[in-house]
Order: structure tokens, then sequence, then C-alpha cells
């Protein structure tokens, strides 16, 4: 490893930069992220979060550029080891899809294709990326399956997924993108669809092979509990926008944006052998939708807290002096 | 698989039973037996005696199991018109029909497939619109009016294909299967009244694998394929194309034996002697019991399509295969 290391090794594993994506429709471009910038180490964990059609989503299928169309990245660029992703063409994307970038869906019933066994979609992976036999291809799935606590995988390559529950599905979906040890995984709400039984079983797994393995991994989700359980460093975002980015345990605990405060206060606390007491706090009214962002921050029509500046100016990410995160908010100081 | 089996000829054997009830009472409403077979002019007694004979006056279930007795030993009656076994006629008539539908199965299966396939992957090409389009109007014409116009174009103005009959045969199995398939003559023959009859289901089935096609396309694993870096080829072929073949197959079932029916048109204008034109001759000579064996007969063929085409569905199916195995 150490005698070919690329000049780009010591970049970080993922910059995305003023990332903007767009959607054209017929009387006007709707613009679903705008100008989103973070930055993945490698084997760092980051998590992206927010609510439905926040863009987060977006974010992560466009550094796959697997976008549904006619959406489109319109400006900025991403940075996967030292190399723009945006410029490049469906053929040379290609062979980084799966191989050093591998994502993970949200809904383990919908992404296996019911009609194919779990072996046959496990070794089309290694062999689209690896000159391998068939017999060496199978012989990695099968150590990869046991490497993700599937009991006697030799019988299961041959099942389909109906065969499997809903976990075990998952289990085999994070075996897959783990095949190939990619550099970074990207994982979609990967336990939403989950028991919540279920769930922590598959954080804690995913926690332990990206660990592992050293793997860069960035983690949508809506759940901050999974967020503050899971992650170094987590990125809030709002109507397209990172609003609040900084460590997790600065985030979590002193949230700077009032946003993140509001998202915070509506979590039940409960503590052990304390009833929860209370209505849960909440954030009044939603999200604006695409076709109607207000002018400044976006978030200002459901802000307890805004100022005259708020309607008119957007609010630049600020270090915040006293945490060291970084907030979007004209009051952060 | 063997249970799954079973239970699928069992269920064949019950739509059998139905499709000899309806064809027992179609032949006892439809015209008088006796009255076919000696006229209007003999007298009270000779009638009643042939009733009695025919065992006509028997309660109604006796005859039934008598008529399901004989069907079973492959007797369907005699055609009142060629005074033979009317099972022995329809046999004769068979050959012919069986090989235009076959080949116009296989020409609609082989265009279908990458027509739909090829517009469901890229809806805004001009070569899409243009499959469409075309699909759009072979729909809209009826059959009879497909073939008049090729026989007025390739027959009577080119003069490069022949407009009717089967052309030369050769025998197989000992004279009881007449092909058309091993001559030149009996292949032209062939080609125009084959090609009319696709052009009836062939627009149905492209329009049936493209929007099949685009749904699949839609899926979360068609998206997922991409994300693993898989091939095109593989993605349209293997992840997409497998999942659009379950529902073609299920309607492709159906339509085949509908394509039996459709020979109807086809074999008159083409004066093609199969069943289709034999029914026809039936109907005009009021020949009730030809009529009835041949309902039986194309049902039974129903019959053995659906269960063919149920069995092929169980091996595309993973998840069928399992419920039959428990």
């Amino acid at each position: 490893m150490t005698s070919m290391t690329p000049p780009s090794a010591a970049a970080p594993l993922l910059e995305v930069q003023h990332l903007e994506v767009s959607f054209p429709t017929k009387t006007k471009t709707l613009v679903a992220v705008r100008d989103v910038s973070f930055t993945l180490h490698r084997g760092e964990r980051l998590g992206l979060v927010g609510e439905s059609g926040a863009g987060k989503s977006i974010t992560g299928f466009s550094i796959l550029k697997l976008i549904s169309r006619p959406g489109r990245i319109s400006n900025g660029s991403i940075l996967f080891e030292g190399r723009d992703l945006v410029p490049l063409s469906e053929q040379e994307m290609r062979p980084l899809r799966g191989d050093r970038i591998s994502m993970i869906f949200q809904d383990p019933m919908m992404t296996l294709n019911p009609v194919l066994t779990i072996g046959t979609q496990m070794i089309e992976t290694l062999l689209a990326h690896r000159r391998l036999s068939r017999r060496e291809a199978r012989d990695q799935a099968i150590e990869t399956l046991r490497a993700v606590h599937i009991p006697s995988p030799e019988k299961r390559m041959d099942q389909y997924p109906h065969q499997f529950s809903g976990g075990m599905r998952q289990r085999i979906v994070i075996a897959i993108a783990l095949l190939t040890r990619p550099s970074l995984i990207i994982a979609d709400e990967p336990t939403t669809a989950l028991d919540v039984t279920i769930q922590a079983e598959i954080l804690d797994l995913l926690l332990e092979l990206a660990e592992h393995e050293g793997m860069g991994l960035l983690l949508i989700t809506h759940d901050l509990a999974v967020v503050s359980q899971v992650t170094d460093r987590v990125a809030v975002m709002y109507a397209g926008r990172i609003v609040e980015i900084g460590p997790t345990e600065q985030v979590v605990h002193a949230p700077q944006h009032p946003y993140t405060q509001g998202l915070l206060a509506a979590l039940p606390q409960t503590h052990a052998g304390e009833p929860g007491t209370g209505r849960l706090a909440q954030i009044h009214g939603i999200m604006p939708s695409l076709y109607n962002t207000p002018p400044g921050c976006a978030f200002h029509p459901r802000c307890p807290v805004r100022i005259h500046a708020c309607s008119e100016t957007v609010p630049a990410l600020r270090p915040c002096s006293q945490t060291g995160t970084l907030a979007a908010c004209h009051l952060v100081e | 698989m063997i249970a799954f089996l079973i239970r699928r000829l069992l269920q064949a054997c019950i739509v059998m039973g139905v499709i000899s009830l309806i064809g027992f009472s179609l032949r006892h409403t439809v015209g008088d037996p006796v009255r076919e077979m000696y006229g209007m002019s003999v007298s009270a007694e000779v009638r009643a005696e042939a009733r009695e004979r025919l065992g006509l006056n028997d309660p109604i279930i006796v005859q039934y199991f008598r008529f399901l007795k004989n069907a079973v030993q492959g007797d369907l009656g005699n055609s009142l018109f060629y005074q033979k076994p009317a099972l022995e006629v329809i046999l004769s008539k068979a050959p012919a029909t069986l090989e235009l539908v076959f080949t116009s199965a296989l020409l609609i299966t082989l265009l279908s497939v990458p027509c739909g396939i090829y517009s469901a992957i890229h809806p805004r090409r001009l070569l899409s619109r243009i499959i469409l389009g075309v699909s759009t109007v072979g729909v809209s014409v009826p059959v009879f009016f497909t073939a008049l116009m090729c026989i007025s174009l390739f027959s009577i103005t080119l003069g490069w294909l022949p407009s009717f009959g089967r052309g030369e045969l050769t025998p197989l199995f000992g004279g009881a299967w007449e092909t058309g398939f091993l001559t030149w003559s009996g292949i032209k023959h062939l080609i125009m009244p084959s090609f009319a009859l696709t052009s009836i289901m062939l627009p149905l089935f492209i329009r049936l694998v493209r929007a099949e096609m685009m749904e699949v396309l839609q899926m979360d694993y068609v998206k997922y394929a991409r994300a693993k870096g898989l091939s095109e080829r593989r993605i349209y072929w293997v992840h997409a194309f497998r999942n659009t073949l379950l529902p073609v197959i299920t309607v492709g079932g159906v339509q085949l034996g509908i394509l039996i029916a459709f020979t109807i048109l086809t074999e008159t204008v083409f004066n093609w002697k199969g069943l289709g034109g034999m029914f026809k001759e039936a109907v005009d000579r009021g020949d009730t019991s030809l009529l009835v064996a041949y309902m039986v007969v194309v049902g039974a063929l129903f019959v053995v399509v659906n269960t063919v085409v149920d069995v092929i569905y169980g091996m595309v199916n993973p998840m069928v295969r399992v419920v039959g195995r428990k």
C-alpha cells in the first residue's frame, strides 16, 4: 500500500464543495441542494441529519452521481480521494460505484432483486470490479456473509431474498457493501425500515465493520439518536442547506442553530426509572417546499428567535466561539 | 415443485369438467339430434324409437355421464356433415392451425421483447416513437383488412407470395401430421397468414413489455444495481428483464389461446385448411356435434397452454416454487 501511495493520500477521503443539485421543470428550476460543503476523512463517520425533503438523500446520491432524472449537479465539486467526480462520465463513474464507494439503501425489502439468489447478487458485484473466477468470488462472498453473522452462509447463498427476514436482508446488503473493501460507505437511512430491536444490531454491526476496515461512513438519517450513537461529526440540513456542522458531541449537547435546538427538544428525554413527563416540544409549521423557499434564512418563518435580518439575508456558516461548531444563523457569535 | 404440478393438473381437470358440461348442454339445446339425423319427414313412432335408442329419454345426469365417458375415450360424437368421428375431423385439421399459431407466437415473442425493451429504456428516442406509432396503427386495423391488403400487394401486384392454401406439404408420423415447414412452397404460403395473425397481437405485446419494463426500471433494486457498478447490459437484461418477464408470461399464455380463436378470420381470408376454416364451415352447415367437439378440443388446448405457462412462471418466479414445496 505504502509503495504505491497516490499523491492525493494527504487529501481528505471526500470533500464536497458548494454542491448544488437542481431539477429543471417546465416552469422553473427547483434547487434541492444549495451550497453544501463538508469534508470526510479516512475512517471518519459523518452524519447527515434532516427532515424528509431536506436534501440529505440527494446529497448522498449525488456523490455516486445517481440522482434521478431530470435532477443534475448544477454547481460545485465532489473530490473523492482528490479526484473531482462531477465532470466524470457514466463510464468513468462505473468502476467507482460499488467498488471504492458502496451504498446501503433504506429498505432492504426493495433493494435486493426478488428473482435472483443472494449469491448471484453478491458474486456479480465482485465480478464487476475484480478479475476473479466464479469459485473465488463465491468463496469471498461466503466469507463476507460470515463476517456479518449470517448463519450457514454456504446454504444461504442459493436462497432468494424473500427467504430472509428484514434484518437479515440488511445484513446481506451490508455484506455486499463490504465485499470490495471500499474506502467510503454511504448509508441512506439504513435502519429506518427495520424493527427497533434490529436497528441497534445493524448499527453496531455497521460501526464495528467500518471501524475494523478503516472505512469512511456517511450516514444519512432523520434520527438524531442514531447519529449520536454512531457518528464522529454531524451536519444538520434544512431546506437544502447545511445549517449546522460540527463534532457530534458538541452539536448534540450545545446546539447553536435554533433548528437544531428545536430538533433536539423534540426528542423524548427518558432517564432510567423515570417515566417521560409532559408534552414533547415541537417546531411549529412545516419545512418550506422547493417551490416557495422563503427569502433569507429558510427557517425564519418557524424560528422562535428571528430578527429582522433573518428574512433578508441568507446567513453564512460561521464558527461559534464556544463550541467550535459551524452554524448558519445571524444570532450565533 | 411436484406438489405444485399435481395441484396445477388437478385444477386443469376441474376446468375440463366445466368445459365438458358446457359442451354437453350446448349439444342438447342447440338443435334436435333426431331431427338432424332423420330430417322432418319421418313418422312420430320412428322418432320416438330413435329417441329411446339414442338414450335421449334417460335422466339428464345419466346422459351427461355417458357423454363424459365417451369423451374421455376420445369419442366426441360424429360430424353430421363428414359422417366421420368429429375428433378425427378435428385432428386432421389441427396441424395447419397449430403451425400457423406457432409461427405467429414465435414472431410475436422475437419482435415484442426487443421492441418493448428498447422503447422502455429510451422512451424519448425517435425509434421508440416510431415503434409505438406503428403499433398503434397495427392494433386499430382489423385483421381481414391487413390480410386483404397483403394479398393485393404481394400476390396480385408484385406476384411474390401465393394468396391461398398451404402449398406443398410433407407427411410426418405416417401421415398423421402434414407439415408445411419443410418445403420452400410451404414456407412461402405461411408468410402472409402468419404475418396477418401476428399483426393482431404484436402491438399489445410490445406495449405490455414496455409498460412492465418501465415500471421495473423505477424499482429500488435497479437503482441499487447501478450503485453496485454493474454494466448497463446486466442491469437491463438480468435485473430488469427477468422481473418484466413474470407478468408478460401470465398475459402471454392467455393471449396464445385467443390467438387460436383468431385464426377463424385469418384462415377464412387465406383459405387455410385448418380449424378456423373448419369452424366457419361447421357453423354454415349447422354441424352441431362438430362444433361441440371443436369447443371441447380448443378448451382442452387452452387448459394445456395455461398449465404449461404456469409451470414456466413457477420456474422463473422463485416465490411460487417455495409455495409449491410446502
